[in-house]
């Protein structure tokens, strides 16, 4: 069986991008009227739902509120329908969770959480649509959505892939290049105005010598994005 | 017609703001997440914004900054409740704490409020005793799910609320219709409470509720747990109907909501027939 070439020659990758490139990128702010805050995104084919509730006082886990910051809480969820192949339960698998926990900590260090004692922050993630990059696009639906319901954060956190395929660094990885050709694959997520790393979660085995040059390349990735990401809030204040 | 309206007025808002140019002074600059605001150390900070390592004021939300001599905050579009002293609030109440002597209300806060037994006007006069009889009592004064205005008394040290009823504005809200909008959207006026030239009567919540029920004559305030069950006609209900969709328009366009505004809205609205 012929193998799906996932870097030509000619320097291009199996849907038609350079190694540097993004998926085509797009985002909304507030998607929902109820929550406080909501966004979409979508980068190539992987389209995330978020919702933000709160600062609020929560009915069901009084104990552990803290009294000198807010709590988070983090829900993600990949719809059964995401995948090329039927999921029976959209939660809970050892994927979810870690992703859920990692991005429990990614918020807990960028939101400035010490101004809102006794309060939980919800944050509620739904892949539409899974093609690669889940975790990232995550990340970026967010971060949009928290800056939508107005809370405090430090700067606009983004996030890319990347990964290397024949001994090329790429970022933004499909699914295809993912599941196929990708055994080193690295999501950086960042503040972009210091440059400074909040989560790196790698897959794979990566050469130490590779290791620099992914996370370079990640990092432009993230920049990228950023780009977009502020255009976006930027028309949604300019309205 | 009415999105046209919207259109200018926001159009006069750009022409001003690029007059004004873009030096930090101007009052209606945006900002972004992590944007640098001023590197003045002299000045304050307020809500929105925080001194990063290089002791810089940067924003922590999008939205526009906002200058008062030396305080400088920046003003999110959409935010939970920030309450002030002597606000008018429109609150749910969520929970009768017996023990406690006092009510929890839901006011679109980050934390719910609280409504003290002691704060509240019982019916009998304003310097009646409060006795355990109207302890026991507390639920048939306000239960889960009422709705009631009120005035902030005071601001807790976490942040949350405590709200008192001692006036006969304040009290239960009968039949009528509730409104939310972001909290940003109320202009701060004098009053909040209208009657308005459509026969209506308004209260606009600093907490982004809004409260539209038939006219209340002078005079017969219930001040209090009295509600005034009678059939409301049509023709009320159908200016209230009206009036709440005038609401939602305006706060869509994210034009700012006062008595001038909502009932210039209305004249407006009348050339066209509900259908």
């Amino acid at each position: 069986m012929a193998r799906i070439e996932l870097f030509s020659d000619e320097g291009f990758r199996c849907d038609g991008r350079r190694p540097h490139e993004l998926r085509k990128m797009s985002c909304r702010l507030g998607t929902f009227e109820q929550a406080d805050g909501s966004s979409y995104v979508e980068m190539g084919n992987t389209r995330v739902l978020a919702t933000v509730y709160g600062p609020r006082e929560t009915k069901s886990n009084r104990s552990r509120l803290l009294f000198d910051r807010a709590i988070i809480n983090c829900e993600y969820s990949l719809a059964t329908f995401s995948t090329p192949e039927r999921r029976r339960k959209p939660r809970g698998d050892f994927r979810s969770i870690e992703i859920t926990n990692n991005l429990k900590e990614v918020y807990e260090s960028a939101i400035l959480t010490e101004l809102y004692p006794y309060s939980q922050i919800d944050i509620f993630l739904q892949v539409l649509q899974s093609d690669g990059s889940n975790y990232s696009a995550c990340i970026n639906a967010a971060t949009l959505a928290i800056i939508n319901a107005g809370i405090p954060i430090k700067d606009i956190v983004c996030a890319c892939s990347a990964g290397i395929i024949n001994d090329t660094p790429m970022v933004d990885l499909s699914y295809i290049e993912e599941s196929m050709g990708s055994n080193a694959m690295l999501t950086v997520a960042l503040l972009p105005k210091e440059k400074q790393i909040l989560s790196m979660e790698s897959s794979g085995r990566i050469h130490l010598e590779a290791m620099d040059s992914l996370v370079d390349t990640a990092i432009n990735g993230c920049m990228d994005v950023n780009n977009i990401m502020k255009g976006t809030v930027l028309n949604y204040v300019m309205e | 017609m009415l999105s046209n309206i919207g259109c200018i007025r926001i159009m006069n808002a750009e022409t001003k703001e690029t007059a004004k140019s873009a030096h930090w002074k101007a009052r209606k600059k945006k900002v972004l997440p992590g944007d640098e605001i001023a590197d003045d150390v002299t000045l304050m900070r307020g809500h929105g914004t925080y001194v990063d390592s290089d002791s810089k004021l940067i924003s922590s939300v999008a939205g526009h900054v906002c200058r008062i001599n030396k305080l400088i905050s920046v003003l999110p579009l959409k935010t939970r409740y920030n309450g002030e002293i002597g606000d008018i609030v429109v609150g749910r109440i969520v929970e009768v704490q017996s023990q406690q002597k006092r009510w929890k209300v839901d006011t679109n806060s980050r934390l719910d409020s609280i409504l003290l037994l002691s704060s509240v006007n019982l019916p009998g006069g304003e310097l009646r005793r409060k006795t355990t009889e109207d302890e026991l009592m507390m639920r048939s004064f306000f239960a889960e799910g009422d709705l009631i205005s009120a005035e902030v008394q005071s601001v807790f040290s976490d942040g949350s609320l405590s709200l008192h009823t001692r006036s006969l504005k304040y009290g239960k809200l009968g039949q009528g219709v509730l409104i939310r909008v972001s909290p940003s959207l109320i202009e701060r006026r004098k009053t909040h409470t209208h009657n308005l030239p459509c026969g209506v009567h308004i209260i606009l919540g600093n907490n982004g509720f809004i409260w539209i029920c038939p006219q209340i004559d002078e005079g017969t305030e219930s001040g209090g747990f009295a509600v005034n069950l009678d059939p409301v006609s049509f023709s009320d209900r159908e200016t209230i109907a009206r009036l709440r969709n005038c609401i939602m328009l305006l706060a869509r366009q994210k034009m700012m909501l006062y008595d001038t505004s909502i009932s210039y809205c209305y004249d407006i609205s009348t050339e066209y027939q509900a259908s």
